[in-house]
């Protein structure tokens, strides 16, 4: 599903980024992204989604290498990914219903399976009676749940997650966390960069530790054991 | 579509005055091109009804003998130009004359006029050019005293015609030029306005083209608006002029809706021009 093969990259300004990360996610797989802030996680994600492309090594994605893509094929990538940010992104002069319609409109879903389309995932995500609200008018959690709902609307086989409960409290973040889960389960693999360490240590995922952009654990690999996650496993507990 | 749309007068919503100045440069730019173009048409016609009665008048000197006449005639009428040689004696001239011009009436003697050879071209060698190169060669023959033709208002017409078509070119590519301009930064203003929903889009796999599509279509509406409204600017210069000045005549429908479908010309170059460089920036 996700494949890096000694990635490097540099940014223009603020230089390495990334050295030589080799992992890879496999289809339906849980894995955490960890580390210290500014070590290299949204990095990760954003060549993940084709934000960015290695300056060195390959990045493929549903076995497609990012580097050298046709600016045209990166649409077609994108759909089969779902993405999540911390800060939600969601419009706010549009309805939760608007939001997610949006992302099928603009990918040119046929207009009339749209509704009920937006209808189910709204329900999926446990907002059905919010449809109407604006994102000024939920809180931080459902404000997650409408950009999730958001990122499944084309059925995606990974789901990108950056620090998706950084700006819930608790009960926010389990209710969120719990709907990930849900969704790997259904078959979705999942990459979730976070800094909960909680969570991490509560639930059996793999966890891949990224350092001053060097990989500095990875459970899959059975290196240097913390503890946090100590089997490799894909299925849902 | 109906997407396309909302987001169209969402950008107009958004910045009304950039739009309206979109609007209006364009209409500048074609109501110039229409202005000068109507005053090319125009004189186009006056000229091909002038050409018409387009004539090389050769005068003879007195005492030349008919056959040195005729035999010039034979071989004025052989150039491959020349439609019809005509010869024309004082007694026709001063009847002419007379007919034309009310002073003349008093006049009866015809003597104080030359006889004459009036040489009519062929449609399509009437322009300035050949008709000097024909009169300078019936100059040649030794019995021509003088030579007239239209030489100075038929070029001057001319020279009207081309005046105005260069004026009218260059004005309206000028307009044409800032209508260009104003449109990029009104979608760099738009872009930058909406780069939230445009990154979203992308990030949700829009495709380029979708992405772009609504500030082509934004680009090309206001160009037609910009269109009409240069029309009807040009129209109406065109009726008054005809009402108060000289009959004038209008371009046909045809022409009318090409120069329209121009201003969208106008609009889309504008959107497309910028829209790649800014979109790249979000
Ligand atoms: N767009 C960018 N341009 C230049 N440098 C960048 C850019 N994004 C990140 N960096 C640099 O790359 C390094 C890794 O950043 P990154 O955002 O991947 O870290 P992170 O692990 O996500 O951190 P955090 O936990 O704080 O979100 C940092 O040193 C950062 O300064
Ligand atoms: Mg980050």
């Amino acid at each position: 599903m996700i494949r890096f093969s000694h990635v490097v990259k540099e940014y223009p300004r603020t230089g390495l980024a990334l050295q030589d990360v080799t992992f890879r996610v496999n289809k339906g797989e849980f894995a955490f992204l960890t580390g210290p802030s500014g070590a290299g996680k949204s990095t990760i994600l954003r060549l993940v989604i084709v934000e960015e492309t290695p300056t060195a090594g390959e990045v493929r994605v549903s076995g497609i290498a990012t580097t050298g893509i046709a600016r045209a094929e990166i649409p077609r990538l994108r759909r089969r990914i779902g993405v999540v940010f911390q800060d939600f992104r969601l419009l706010e002069d549009r309805t939760a219903e608007e939001n997610v319609a949006f992302a099928l409109e603009v990918t040119g879903s046929p207009r009339e399976g749209i509704p009920a389309r937006v209808s189910r995932l709204l329900t999926q995500v446990g907002l059905a009676s919010k449809g109407t609200s604006y994102p000024k008018e939920l809180s931080g959690g459902e404000q997650q749940r409408v950009a999730i709902a958001r990122a499944l609307v084309n059925d995606p086989v990974l789901l990108v997650a950056d620090e998706p409960t950084g700006n819930l409290d608790d009960r926010a973040t389990r209710g969120v966390f719990q709907l990930l889960r849900d969704i790997n389960a259904a078959g979705t693999a999942v990459l979730m960069a976070t800094h909960n360490l909680e969570l991490v240590k509560r639930n059996a995922y793999r966890v891949i530790e990224i350092n001053r952009g060097q990989l500095v654990f990875d459970s899959v690999e059975g290196s240097s054991s913390s503890g946090a996650a100590s089997s490799n496993t894909i299925a849902t507990p | 579509m109906r997407l396309t749309f909302r987001e169209v007068m969402l950008g107009v919503r958004r910045s009304p005055l950039l739009s309206t100045l979109s609007v209006v440069t364009i209409a500048f730019s074609l109501f110039a091109f229409g202005l000068f173009g109507l005053l090319v048409l125009n004189v186009d016609r006056a000229l091909r009804g002038v050409e018409e009665h387009v004539e090389i008048v050769a005068f003879l000197a007195d005492g030349t003998l008919p056959e040195s006449i005729s035999a010039a005639m034979g071989d004025i009428s052989a150039f491959p130009e020349v439609a019809r040689v005509e010869q024309v004696s004082p007694e026709q001239a001063l009847a002419r004359a007379r007919a034309e011009l009310p002073e003349f009436q008093d006049v009866f003697d015809a003597s104080f006029l030359p006889a004459s050879i009036e040489v009519r071209l062929k449609e399509g060698h009437r322009d300035p050019a050949t008709v000097k190169e024909v009169s300078q060669r019936i100059q040649t023959y030794p019995f021509v005293d003088d030579v007239r033709y239209g030489e100075d208002w038929v070029k001057k017409l001319y020279d009207i015609r081309n005046i105005a078509g260069a004026a009218g070119i260059g004005l309206g590519l000028l307009f044409a030029a800032v209508a260009i301009i104003i449109i990029g930064t009104t979608i760099r203003m738009t872009v930058l306005a909406r780069s939230r929903e445009i990154s979203i889009m992308r990030l949700v796999g829009a495709t380029d083209s979708f992405v772009r599509r609504p500030f082509l279509i934004d680009g090309f509406f206001k160009g037609i608006i910009g269109g009409l409204i240069a029309l009807l600017l040009t129209w109406g210069t065109s009726t008054l002029v005809s009402h108060n000045l000289i009959q004038t005549s209008f371009f046909d429908t045809g022409t009318a809706v090409l120069g329209v479908l121009g201003g969208g010309v106008i609009g889309l170059l504008g959107s497309a021009l910028s829209v790649g460089r800014h979109l790249r920036r979000v």
